[in-house]
């Protein structure tokens, strides 16, 4: 019930955010929330650290700029499409890679995706360094023009609230029960006779679809797609995103991608461009030291110990 | 050899492991009598565990077979061999320790219902299995517990609590690698009177180093040492062979000479 309350107060505060806020601004946390929600749900929940996520989200990207560019598809459909490319291209990547451990199981997914962003740089459709520009947002349905940034912000509102409640509904199901009973004992789940790399692939391909998800969805935001979707520091920041609002919770992710969303968009601007690799180092080995369990992971600690 | 027209519910065949020119099972050949309780027992680093891990292909063998109600089963994978009913525990606990006690044995009723990769579906649907969980619980003396988180439980009730999952999925045969390890008295009283109750219509094999658990329990006994097999029989017979006594008695020198092997051999 009390959890109930929280989440329409979240909901009347996204729903006003903009009439405060630049809804480019507030369209672009929700799509990073969305990619941290999703390589969370394996990280948090799978216990599989990915350090391949770029190659999803640029890929949804690429797939539906392209689209939009050249088959006059409505955004919904070449959206659709993306995030069906970014399944597709989990289903592979997580196939050579569940069969993995550990470190190595980070070290396959990082190797295919350095691969794919090899791939998008020498492509001809992709535009190489200049990415693909000037994507048309389109017609929703053909009825209802994207171009107004207001409009566009609560579409991107809709992606996310439908992409948050499936991962919710995939950590809260029977599924999600394997899932985690895998994290914790994958022997054990073995020895229950559960072919626990099944599990894992099924879990890396839902998080790919929904990076994807968050991918074409950023690209229809900013018109682009470029190569630093796809540029390994990208798969590097959504884990310091995750780390960040805290692993394991569902709602850390969206808090941790607020957090490093607006530091860089403040920084960037500033004197203190020039530092911010530096600065979010910083934020990183602070926030590892001192509050491990992240933002999300502090306040329920904070709660306990004062309610 | 010959053998008299028994049934085995489990044999193995000539079944060797070696880890690099070291051999920890060697040429081993089992026999389990159906409705069994069979000891396995040996000094520490006789190959035990290794021959478990075999059993349920954690390990690949190096060479051998491994015959399961007369099928061979030695190309399937661990969690095919555990979906054709040999369920094994694991020397250190295995249980989900961030699960509640009731979750655990859900997730072995789970598999059955053929619901597991639905990742579109509420979990409530899994409260239908809470009263044959509870039921589970109940035969081990931990329906009280039911919504414990499972790392709170003590050592003891986490191994009750893994022999109830174990039981979930109505096990043809379960392996249990010294389920009394490390407890006290009691919890070691409690224990093997709950693996004497559940044996009823299953057959066990079971590593067990407590001596006076495996004259209570067991209805065979394998003894191994260094990997083969020293010998093998009921309790009396067993604890009457001089070579058991020593090999008991010397475990220290027992390591080294391993060692030595395995230095030669690499
Ligand atoms: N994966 C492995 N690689 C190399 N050597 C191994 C491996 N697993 C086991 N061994 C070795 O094989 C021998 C048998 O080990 P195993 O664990 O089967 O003994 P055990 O009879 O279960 O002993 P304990 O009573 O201490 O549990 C030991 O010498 C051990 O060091
Ligand atoms: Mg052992």
């Amino acid at each position: 019930m009390n959890n109930m309350k929280l989440n329409l107060c979240l909901l009347a505060l996204a729903l006003l955010a903009p009439t405060l806020l630049y809804p480019v601004f507030l369209a672009k946390v929700l799509c990073f929330a969305l990619f941290a929600c999703a390589f969370n749900l394996l990280l948090g929940f799978a216990g599989l650290l990915s350090f391949g996520h770029a190659a999803f989200l640029g890929t949804g990207g690429y797939v539906t700029g392209y689209l939009m560019i050249h088959s006059g598809l409505t955004p919904e459909v070449a959206i659709l499409l993306g995030t069906i490319a970014g399944g597709l291209l989990g289903a592979i990547f997580g196939k050579l890679a569940v069969k993995r451990e550990g470190i190595y199981f980070a070290m396959v997914t990082l190797a295919l995706a350095q691969l794919i962003f090899f791939f998008y740089l020498q492509a001809p459709f992709t535009n190489g360094e200049d990415g693909l520009q000037g994507v048309p947002r389109g017609a929703l349905f053909g009825l209802i023009d994207l171009s107004d940034n207001m409009v566009m912000y609560y579409f991107v509102l809709v992606i996310f609230i439908a992409g948050y409640w499936l991962i919710n509904r995939t950590i809260h199901s029977p599924f999600g029960q394997v899932l985690k009973a895998i994290r914790e004992n994958e022997d054990r789940a073995t020895s229950l006779g559960y072919d626990v790399n099944h599990y894992k692939w099924l879990a890396f391909v839902i998080s790919a679809a929904l990076a994807a998800l968050a991918g074409s969805t950023k690209t229809l935001v900013f018109e682009l797609a470029s190569l630093t979707d796809v540029h390994w520091h990208m798969s590097g920041e959504v884990i310091l995103m995750t780390l960040v609002g805290g692993v394991g919770t569902i709602f850390g992710p969206v808090l941790g991608a607020g957090f490093i969303v607006t530091m860089q968009n403040y920084l960037s601007g500033g004197e203190m461009g020039n530092y911010i690799h530096i600065i979010m180092g910083a934020v990183f080995v602070i926030c590892v030291l001192s509050f491990r369990s992240g933002i999300v992971g502090q306040l329920m600690k904070f709660k306990r110990n004062n309610f | 050899m010959t053998q008299p027209a028994q049934d085995f519910i489990l044999e193995t065949r000539n079944l060797t492991k070696a880890f690099k020119g070291f051999t920890a099972v060697d040429d081993v050949n089992l026999n389990i009598q159906r409705g069994h309780i069979h000891a396995l027992i040996g000094p520490n680093g006789a190959g035990k565990t290794t021959v478990f891990n075999l059993l349920t292909k954690f390990l690949q063998p190096t060479s051998g077979k491994i015959l399961f109600q007369g099928e061979d089963i030695t190309p399937l994978k661990p969690a095919a061999i555990a979906r054709k009913g040999v369920i094994r525990s694991f020397q250190i606990s295995a249980v989900f320790p961030h699960l509640s006690v009731l979750e655990n044995v859900r997730i072995a009723l789970q598999r059955k219902e053929g619901n597991s990769f639905h990742f579109w579906r509420s979990e409530k649907i899994l409260n239908r299995l809470n009263h044959k969980a509870l039921a589970l619980l109940e035969s081990v003396g931990l329906e009280s517990f039911a919504n414990t988180v499972t790392v709170d439980l003590s050592y003891g009730r986490k191994r009750a609590l893994e022999i109830a999952t174990t039981l979930a999925v109505e096990p043809e045969l379960m392996l249990l690698d010294e389920p009394t390890q490390g407890m006290g008295h009691e919890d070691v009283g409690l224990v093997s009177d709950l693996i004497k109750k559940v044996s009823k219509d299953r057959t066990i094999l079971m590593v067990e180093h407590n001596l006076h658990v495996v004259s209570k329990l067991a209805d065979r006994i394998t003894v191994l040492q260094r990997g083969a097999i020293l010998t093998e029989g009921d309790y009396a017979s067993v604890s009457a062979d001089a070579r058991v006594r020593e090999a008991y008695m010397g475990t220290a020198a027992d390591d080294v000479d391993t060692k030595q092997t395995a230095e030669v051999a690499s």
